[in-house]
């Protein structure tokens, strides 16, 4: 419909790698024309080489954060999602669990995750937890919102044609609930990844946040931005998978309208 | 021949009884939608409710459709009172209620889905009713591309795919401009001529009540209640070029008067 507005994918794509060379030739140019020092500020090239020369403790590092990472984001999605949409349909529920849930997103997660430790010890526990706790709020309001714009009317409609709640919640709730859901499900993501590293900072002996902190402890400035490297790597390959997702689950027409609706933002 | 009283249909398919709504406030105050009103449609009659907004007259809908419990009174369709929602009927409100991930096709069909009607026969069923609606070839079209004439229509056959005795229309060409207003209209009355449904038809629009019903019930401000019920005996077929005939005239105009007598309509001060 709209391929005439549409530019060509290839070109498309050509702006972010342009504009990431672009970047990357600046960084390279200054710190060879001023003369930085490498603890201050390592060039590309030698981010590089650390980020080869650290492979042997950045690979298994990066399992261990990723697995964070999936299984906090993971809980925040089975939590979040029907605890979202049980706010929206039982009074009882939303009046009891939304002080609560306000709550522990008052909580500061960076005082919270020794406690964990203390609670879990240094292993994936605390760490997924702290990523949990950081990830689930976007999902679980982000539902809630999205279940709660179906147009009551067409509930009503639908009641009158002899729908039961089910019928409702299946073919109306929740595919108009499912742009929020995944604008939250983004939000989470990103989230789940600094929760993840919050985790490691506390206590870990493993995993990128560990990485990072040990690589600062040395002033091994190169070795500090490969650990950074890889995290924003993980980070973006993250969101990018829930964008797929997005794109396998939620029909056309609403993805356009979410589009629209962000473009006058 | 002004009707001045309300005509019983000699074999009614609803029957509103002392039906009145009042709505109890968030403090306790209650307003008054609905006067106790009584009414009777008969089978294959299309009446016509026209009111100014806010009189009440969706309230009646509602209530006649059970999706509103009234606060006094009753309504019996075919001789049984209604108890929550009756959904042996088809609704079009003035909104289309289209699902807009759905395909136009899969629009008219969530209806068939609710009811567990066989697919397959829906399906068929679905397509002829967009055929005549206008809209062969729009099937696999989602509604964000179709202009709102057209997603009424849609809407249309929606309400009409279990082919219901009974058919509830809530001004549902209120949101649309004049002329696709009045093609509307046409198809309408098209589409009743073939099966002679059951069809309360709510709007504000004086000529469009006459043009449309048999008979037409003219409604007070709120609390809402009918001032008087018009017996429209223009034939049919009826054409657009009905509305410039004295009979038509005689009969919006009678509404107008009625209206000017409730102070809903003014002439301008000089």
């Amino acid at each position: 419909m709209n391929g005439a507005s549409r530019r060509p994918a290839a070109l498309g794509a050509l702006y972010p790698v342009v504009a990431v060379i672009v970047v990357l030739a600046l960084w390279q140019g200054a710190v060879t024309l001023f003369d930085i020092n490498v603890a201050l500020l390592p060039a590309p090239g030698q981010v590089l080489s650390a980020l080869i020369g650290s492979r042997a403790a950045l690979v298994p590092y990066s399992e261990v954060t990723l697995v964070e990472i999936l299984v906090g984001f993971g809980l925040g999605v089975v939590i979040g999602v029907p605890l979202g949409a049980l706010i929206v349909f039982s009074d009882p529920v939303r009046r009891a669990v939304y002080p609560l849930l306000v709550a522990s997103q008052m909580v500061p997660k960076v005082a919270i995750a020794p406690v964990f430790v203390v609670w879990f010890g240094t292993g994936l526990p605390s760490k997924f937890l702290v990523a949990f706790l950081i990830s689930f709020f976007p999902i679980v309001i982000s539902t809630a919102l999205g279940m709660g714009s179906a147009d009551p009317d067409m509930v009503r409609l639908l009641r009158s044609m002899g729908a039961g709640r089910l019928f409702v919640f299946t073919r109306l709730r929740l595919p108009a609930a499912l742009p929020s859901i995944f604008a939250g499900l983004k939000v989470a993501m990103s989230l789940a990844v600094v929760g993840a590293i919050v985790g490691e900072f506390v206590a870990a002996n493993s995993g990128l946040g560990y990485f990072l902190l040990f690589a600062n402890g040395q002033v091994d400035t190169p070795a500090v931005f490969a650990g950074l490297v890889v995290l924003t790597a993980i980070g973006v390959v993250l969101y990018f998978l829930v964008e797929v997702v997005e794109r396998l689950v939620v029909p056309a027409p609403l993805r356009r309208r979410a589009e629209e609706s962000t473009a006058t933002m | 021949m002004t009707a001045a009283q309300p005509l019983l249909p000699p074999d009614p398919l609803v029957e509103v009884r002392g039906v009145s709504k009042v709505f109890v406030g968030r403090r306790g105050a209650s307003v008054e939608a609905l006067r106790p009103i009584d009414l009777e449609i008969g089978r294959g009659e299309f009446l016509a409710v026209v009111g100014p907004s806010g009189c009440g007259k969706s309230t009646l809908l509602s209530i006649v459709a059970g999706l509103v419990p009234a606060s006094a009174g009753e309504v019996l369709i075919d001789g049984a009172p209604i108890e929550g929602p009756y959904s042996r009927l088809g609704i079009v409100f003035q909104k289309d209620l289209l699902l807009e991930w759905r395909s136009v096709l899969d629009n008219v069909l969530i209806q068939a889905e609710v009811r567990r009607m066989d697919m397959v026969e829906a399906r068929v069923r679905a397509r002829r009713l967009l055929h005549l609606v206008g809209l062969e070839g729009f099937e696999r079209n989602y509604p964000s591309e179709l202009s709102g004439g057209m997603r009424q229509r849609v809407a249309i056959c929606r309400a009409l795919l279990h082919d219901p005795p009974l058919l509830l229309m809530d001004e549902p060409f209120a949101a649309l401009d004049a002329i696709t207003r009045d093609q509307m209209c046409l198809d309408l009355l098209s589409i009743w001529s073939e099966r002679r449904q059951t069809v309360l038809f709510i709007t504000h629009s004086i000529p469009e009540a006459v043009f449309l019903a048999d008979r037409v019930a003219v409604m007070s401000p709120r609390p809402g209640a009918f001032t008087d019920v018009l017996e429209v005996g223009l034939e049919r077929p009826r054409r657009l070029a009905v509305r410039e005939t004295e009979g038509f005239t005689r009969h919006s105009g009678r509404i107008r008067e009625l209206f000017e007598a409730q102070g809903i309509l003014r002439e301008a001060r000089t």
